[in-house]
């Protein structure tokens, strides 16, 4: 059994107690990331309603909900991507081990790469497959000569198990890769610059049952080295790489829990209601 | 159960599991009868009819086999989460329960024509409340499973403690009658599995409740308190200290 399996017996095994509907503890441990009171507001629509929800590194945490429920935009909020967004107004506290993350001093671009992301359709750089890692190291001074960068990228390729299948052709546009092999790439991509929390959009719904599989095995490899948190419309996959689940609807979060619990026991009837198929 | 009853997106997975109850409720009526039959061919010493129950527990072992196949088929083609998946993996276990029921009963028929001489033994007497009380355990708790109702399901957990006692009584009477009358012996260790018969249905009418309050609470059930008054119930049915 590996170390990855044990853990995630053991945080299976929570209580049933965690799954408090109003419950935002991230479990045991201190949190990575805490959230308190966040309201996000399109010009005069409100998208989140007054969530507060806390995400530690033990754990992969999955947002899932239905379509406009506030995942996607929940999770936006945990590296500031909604300030791309010129009518988005995000309130309440968003701290990133204990700093505020909206403090006027916080500067956006080392918090992306400190909280890195990975979306629905893989998007590697028009470039090589060397030089989609390589430039976030590059850019943010981590490496210092030519043989660390190398080492970068061969330990990110390895970690998003890739390295294998293109350590002979690193100098190929990373666009002629398949789709999976391409979200793995933008996975080793946000591990170059050794994030603190990676934050998933869908990373697999472009993607076939093979390379899903493979990216949720990816999933369960760098659990614990970073705070994954995976925002989902697929409930299998929920369940099987997470093991805290939040359940949105309507812009609030309706239960927390161990995973475990939501999918076998959920306390709110409305979670009931989705992940049974009784929803709408 | 916290089934607010609204159905699936999915009607095809209703009509799944409503298959499975009415298959559920099915498997129980029969074992059910097959108990009372059993009962009476040994009463009348019927051996047709005792005969029969052994027959159709044909019928009994197919129905367990469809629930199955048909459960198992759910689980993978709908993936059921929460009450529905708890609901399923209790239809899959009740089934195989109930099953076992069943089977107790044509052991009970089995013996009939073993016991020519049912009236001389006085212990006889008690089998029928035994048997009775052992039935409406089983029925109780497929209408708890029904109903998916945890307190009845509960309630016949509690209520398995009665058929315990008469067990104990049986054998109290049934071993006095073998040393009073030692020709009697081999007869009377019929009765003897007849009445542990009887007492293994009742603890497997409390799996399948076990099951049902699980299903509907998402937890195991309690265990039962044994400590009080168990004998007081059995007044009713006492029939006459065998001797």
């Amino acid at each position: 059994m590996t170390d990855t399996q044990t853990a995630d017996m053991a945080a299976d095994s929570s209580p049933a107690s965690d799954s408090n509907p109003s419950g935002i503890s991230a479990g045991e441990g201190p949190p990575k990331m805490t959230t308190r009171n966040v309201n996000v507001f399109y010009g005069e629509k409100q998208a989140i309603n007054d969530v507060s929800i806390d995400v530690n590194m033990d754990n992969v945490t999955a947002f899932i909900g239905p379509s406009g429920c506030g995942k996607s935009t929940f999770l936006r909020c945990l590296n500031r991507m909604n300030d791309t967004i010129p009518i988005a107004k995000v309130t309440g506290d968003i701290t990133l081990e204990g700093e505020d993350i909206y403090a006027p001093k916080m500067d956006v671009v080392q918090l992306r790469a400190r909280v890195g992301m990975v979306f629905q359709k893989p998007n590697p750089f028009p470039k090589s497959i060397y030089e989609n890692i390589a430039y976030g190291p590059k850019i943010h001074g981590l490496a210092t000569g030519k043989e660390e960068l190398d080492e970068i990228v061969e330990n990110s390729l390895q970690r998003a198990g890739l390295w294998g299948e293109v350590k002979d052709r690193l100098q190929d546009s990373g666009t002629a890769l398949s789709g999976g092999q391409q979200q793995r790439l933008c996975i080793a991509r946000a591990i170059a610059v050794d994030p603190e929390v990676i934050l998933m959009d869908e990373p697999c719904s472009a993607l076939d049952p093979i390379a899903t599989a493979k990216i949720e095995e990816l999933i369960h490899e760098i659990r614990g080295r970073y705070a994954i948190v995976i925002v989902t419309h697929n409930m299998q996959q929920a369940a099987r790489v997470s093991q805290r689940t939040a359940f949105f609807h309507l812009g609030t979060l309706v239960e927390y829990g161990v995973t475990s619990d939501i999918f076998t026991n959920p306390v709110q009837d409305k979670t009931r209601d989705y992940i049974t198929g009784r929803y709408g | 159960m916290p089934n607010t009853g609204t159905e699936h997106t999915v009607k095809a997975f209703d009509t799944d599991i409503n298959e499975l109850r009415g298959m559920v409720a099915e498997i129980g009526g029969r074992s059910e009868q097959a108990i009372a039959r059993s009962m009476e061919a040994l009463k009348n010493h019927d051996l047709a009819l005792a005969a029969q129950v052994v027959k159709d527990d044909k019928l009994i072992d197919e129905l367990e086999q469809k629930i199955d196949d048909l459960t198992f088929q759910t689980i993978a083609l709908r993936a059921p989460m929460a009450d529905d998946l708890r609901e399923l993996i209790a239809t899959f276990k009740i089934s195989g329960v109930v099953e076992r029921i069943g089977d107790y009963a044509k052991n009970i028929a089995k013996r009939v024509p073993l016991i020519t001489g049912g009236h001389k033994l006085g212990p006889i007497s008690l089998l029928p409340s035994m048997s009775r009380i052992a039935s409406e355990l089983v029925r109780d708790s497929l209408e708890a499973f029904a109903r998916r109702d945890a307190d009845l399901a509960m309630e016949v957990s509690e209520r398995d403690q009665v058929v315990d006692d008469f067990y104990t009584s049986i054998f109290r009477a049934v071993i006095t009658h073998m040393i009073e009358n030692p020709k009697d012996i081999g007869e009377a260790a019929h009765l003897l599995f007849i009445a542990k018969n009887l007492e293994r249905i009742g603890d497997h009418a409390t799996n399948v409740a076990e099951m049902v309050y699980f299903a509907a609470r998402g937890e195991p059930m309690p265990e039962r308190d044994r400590g009080e008054n168990p004998t007081d119930l059995l007044e009713q049915p006492s029939g006459n200290e065998a001797s």
